[in-house]
């Protein structure tokens, strides 16, 4: 794995386990609105990635279309990125992963992308369980070609100018627990300590990670009656723990109250502390995790956190037995069969 | 001929017998297990040295329907779709009557004795067979009846018209050499079908086969067959598809030869990944998102899927990623007739995409190139950085052709413009979209290397990659596309140019078509003393040599297989009018494989030679040396 980095880190600041500093995973200056829910994503990315010591190298970023699929390029100016086409950002990723399956992929999406467009290739990369991290920056409408309804717009929630959404709403976690994801999270953009939490649970964990992140459009769907403003979210966000990670190279001794936490080894060594709130929330239960996702819902609250987790399941590079190194990588030697082998074909066929 | 049932005839030696030239039709109920028999029968002649080729006429259906299976037996080694047929084996009883009239005087009738054919003309030779009461005697299970039920014309064939009966035998035991006991039935039913026909009829049939030896050291292979061998030769890494006629045997066949030649042998594990995808837009672009990576990546479809892959064919060639695409058209727009065969994709795909979009293409005709053009394909992609497409068809994928063996790869692998240290610190600077080479070809920097990072998008970009809506960069980045085209002029395969040094009359061809010209242009010699020259296109863009033979002759007829004379309005698109006016179509869209017979009346009635069957020179045809392919 290589480390190698642009500028040197500037003197007196915090430096990460790999000797970066968090300007080194920064990306371009943002052209979202000031304010867009989707930058405040960026940043916690950001962070996790210079908290984990991430190695930027190491790093696909991928997305799809829309203001959502712009944010790559905001943050880890040093991996590699690539805004696809709209809603199939699923299949690059498939591919890239599978020509590289030492590389660790964010995929960033939309709830247009995803939902709409993108619904098709979103319920089958949850199937394949491919080891990545799907992030929909969902505001429940299509803030690029200025404010029109998405699939995630709520029964009754209105337009700007008083058009009412008459549809009911898609609810990608419930539909990525019941494809088969392995990481299934929802959160809220303004809820700084949960996000960073998750992010980083989520690039720690081997399988499809997918985060529904509401991300408020302060520009065309954030007024009242609007079921994904900035204020609803925050008065109607419910988290079924209080959630945070302990990095697998942090030695940190978790002190708690007997049954007070539950605690998710992840695949690295790492772990998710879930603390107990007003319930147990068991999130290895999928059965439990559908039926409280969907009683939130029905009270039209937003149930946030990790709502389910499989460390055990195969993800699609491991179903696919593919050999230790990348598939991009291996040479003409290990891909081009020998003329012996081309003769007996030859010979099958005479 | 008079003779109406040869059983009624006494039996008298064959005089003036066709030998090795014949057309037999085998019609059958899709799903009864005629296969094996069709094979057995291509099979055989091959063994016997004589050129032969298969046509399968199935239809988009599991059973049921009728199926027509078409072999040529030619000792010219013409392999085209002959459209007469010489010799039909009746088979299904709805078709039977039907397929009775539309015979030549004549041809010989093999059917199923119930179906009672033989009084529809007086002018065919009927072989009435009692199969049912046949099977019976060899099979005494009924179930596993319909499994040998057709090896009974097998055998009445190999004495009718003398195919070999120890070749059936061979080719039987070559294709059912694991499955033990229906080799013991298939043979015991050759046998009674052949003692039939031997105690039944005795005279045998005015076509017939005698050994040749044009075929010794051949193989017989189907083309996507062929191209899954190129793709597993080509060191493919990514392979990702979705079901589609006439394309899926294409990666069916990859799964099974990766499965076998491309397990590590220390680990056990795979060197390659396929996937069967949602649907042919994931398909392509999880070959878009591995090339990006820097894998050897491709899909396989026909013209639905095609469509469906328009928008990120685009990407990739905007956002310059390579990908190999085969398509193995069939026809139509829309569904069309999925199981029959055509050359009509080539205007969409040469365009595939809004904006303007050019994609090179490359265009088999032959196993050989089925085969070689895939490992081309690769080549060229990753050199030229941009999706590029192998035209293939149902007739060159599904079809058995003659092939001379597969020559292995000599050429190392042609990998393109990868920025290495080396190269970075001889450029000095690097902006992934500047041509730096004066040939339009950009470096590009592969993820997981110590090379700089940059972010592709299908956006408005400039030299650096950077996000652009300027018009200047937009400009520059479409001028600098349109330079790395006319470099693929220089990198395809050139065209292979047959000039006759009197001839003012040029053919152009390309793909499948081109087995139905070599026909063609004996035809028009010996009916019509029409000398013509012929130009095969193996790709597009077009190479110099396109305008070059356009001006050696006065009249050049563009022969394809699609309604809109497609290639045609490719030339129309860079030659000048000049050119073009010189040139002129000879179209076939039936579905069905172009036969000569149509080329050889179109072309004498675009020349105004309407007497078109004049009498046929003694000279022996001067293209039949082509036996056999390449």
């Amino acid at each position: 794995m290589t480390t190698s980095t642009g500028a040197a880190p500037s003197p007196g600041r915090k430096l990460n386990r790999i000797g970066l500093d968090v300007s080194q995973y920064r990306g371009g200056k943002t052209t979202l609105c000031a304010g867009c829910g989707h930058n405040a994503i960026s940043e916690r990315i950001i962070e996790a990635c210079f908290d984990l010591g991430v190695d930027a190298k190491k790093v696909l970023k991928l997305s799809g279309i829309g203001c959502s699929s712009k944010s790559p390029a905001y943050f880890l100016s040093q991996s590699h990125g690539f805004n696809s086409v709209h809603g199939r950002m699923p299949s690059v990723a498939t591919g890239a992963l599978l020509a590289n399956k030492t590389m660790a992929a964010i995929g960033i999406s939309g709830d247009g992308d995803t939902g709409a467009i993108g619904i098709g290739q979103f319920v089958h990369l949850m199937r394949r369980n491919l080891p990545m991290v799907y992030i929909i920056e969902d505001n429940g409408c299509y803030g690029l070609t200025k404010g029109q309804f998405s699939p995630t717009a709520d029964v009754g929630s209105t337009l700007k100018n008083g058009v009412v959404n008459d549809l009911p709403p898609i609810d990608t976690c419930i539909m990525a627990i019941e494809l088969g994801a392995t990481f299934v999270a929802r959160s809220f953009s303004g809820d700084k300590k949960q996000l960073s939490a998750l992010l980083k649970a989520a690039m720690s964990h081997k399988g499809t990670a997918m985060l529904d992140v509401l991300s408020p459009c302060v520009t065309f769907n954030d007024h009242e009656g609007s079921t994904k403003s900035y204020s609803y979210v925050k008065d109607h966000e419910e988290p079924l723990a209080d959630l945070s990670f302990v990095p697998y190279f942090e030695d940190i001794a978790i002190e708690h109250e007997e049954g007070t936490t539950r605690e998710v080894v992840l695949h690295d060594g790492s772990t998710i502390v879930l603390r107990k709130l007003d319930h147990d929330y068991d999130p290895t239960n999928k059965a439990e995790a559908l039926r409280v996702v969907r009683e939130t819902a029905g009270r039209g609250e937003y149930a946030t956190g990790l709502l389910f987790i499989d460390q055990h399941k195969r993800d699609f590079c491991t179903t696919l037995n593919l050999v230790d190194e990348p598939l991009a990588a291996l040479p003409v030697e290990r891909t081009r069969p020998s003329r012996a082998v081309l003769e007996l074909l030859m010979d099958h066929q005479r | 001929m008079a003779t109406t049932d040869p059983a009624l005839q006494p039996t008298a030696p064959t005089t003036g017998r066709t030998i090795n030239e014949f057309s037999i039709q085998v019609a059958t109920v899709n799903g009864s297990g005629s296969q094996t028999a069709n094979l057995i029968l291509i099979r055989s002649l091959f063994q016997m040295g004589i050129p032969v080729s298969g046509k399968n006429l199935f239809p988009s259906n599991i059973a049921g329907l009728p199926t027509w299976y078409t072999i040529r037996a030619n000792k010219h080694g013409y392999v085209a779709r002959k459209k007469e047929i010489d010799f039909l084996v009746a088979m299904n009883a709805e078709t039977a009557r039907e397929d009775v009239q539309t015979l030549e005087p004549g041809a010989g009738v093999v059917y199923d004795e119930p179906l009672n054919l033989k009084a529809l003309r007086p002018d065919l030779s009927f072989y009435p067979v009692p199969f049912d009461k046949l099977v019976a005697a060899v099979c005494p299970d009924a179930k596993l009846r319909r499994l040998v039920r057709n090896t009974i014309y097998d055998g009445v064939l190999s004495y009718l018209l003398d195919i070999e009966l120890g070749e059936m035998e061979k080719a039987l035991t070559k294709q059912l050499a694991k499955k033990q006991k229906a080799l013991v039935l298939n043979m015991a039913a050759l046998k009674a079908g052949f003692d039939y026909a031997e105690a039944t009829f005795g005279q045998k049939a005015s076509f017939g086969a005698e050994r040749m030896n044009t075929t010794a050291g051949k193989i017989l292979i189907e083309g996507n067959q062929a191209a899954a061998i190129g793709c597993l030769m080509a060191g493919v890494t990514v392979v990702a598809w979705y079901p589609i006629t006439p394309s899926s045997s294409l990666c069916e066949s990859l799964i099974d030869l990766m499965r076998k030649y491309r397990i590590d042998k220390a680990t056990g594990k795979a060197t390659f990944a396929i996937v069967q995808a949602e649907d042919e837009i994931a398909a392509v672009g999880m070959v878009i998102g591995a090339s990006w990576v820097g894998a050897r990546a491709m899909t396989s479809t026909s013209g639905p899927g095609i469509s469906l892959m328009g928008e990120f064919t685009g990407l990739g060639y905007y956002a310059e990623v390579p990908a190999v695409i085969f398509d193995i058209q069939r026809v139509g727009p829309s569904t069309g007739l999925p199981t029959r065969t055509a050359q009509g994709d080539l205007l969409s795909t040469a365009l595939l995409s809004h904006g303007d979009t050019r994609h090179p293409m490359l265009l088999p005709s032959s196993m050989r190139e089925c085969y070689s053009m895939a490992m081309d394909a690769f080549d060229l992609s990753e050199r030229l950085q941009t999706p590029v497409f192998v035209m293939s068809d149902l007739d060159l994928g599904m079809n058995i052709w003659m092939s001379e063996p597969f020559p292995y790869p000599e050429q190392p692998l042609d990998r393109g413009k990868v920025l290495d240290k080396a190269t970075l610190e001889r450029l000095g600077a690097w902006g992934r979209y500047k041509d730096v080479d004066g040939d339009g070809i950009p470096w590009r920097t592969l993820p997981d290397t110590d090379m700089p990072a940059y972010f592709t998008r299908g956006s408005g970009h400039n030299e650096m990659g950077q996000y652009s809506e300027r018009g200047d960069d937009y400009q520059r980045n479409l001028d600098r596309l349109a330079r790395k085209f006319d470099t693929a002029r220089t990198l395809v395969p050139k065209p292979e140019v047959d000039v006759v040094a009197d001839a003012r009359i040029g053919l152009i061809a390309f793909g499948t078509t081109h087995w139905a010209i070599v026909e063609g242009r004996d035809q028009l010699w010996q009916e019509a003393g029409l000398a013509t020259s012929y130009l095969r296109l193996k790709a597009y863009p077009f190479t110099d040599d396109l305008a070059a033979f356009i001006d050696r002759h006065d009249r050049v007829y563009v022969v394809e297989q699609n309604r809109d004379a497609q290639m045609v309005a490719l030339m129309r698109m860079e030659l000048d009018p000049v050119r073009i006016a010189k040139v002129r179509s000879v179209l076939h869209y039936s579905g069905l494989p172009i036969d000569a017979r149509s080329i050889t009346d179109a072309v004498l009635a675009q020349e105004g030679l309407a007497v078109a069957r004049a009498a046929a020179r003694a000279a022996d045809a001067p293209n039949a040396a082509g036996v056999g392919g390449e």
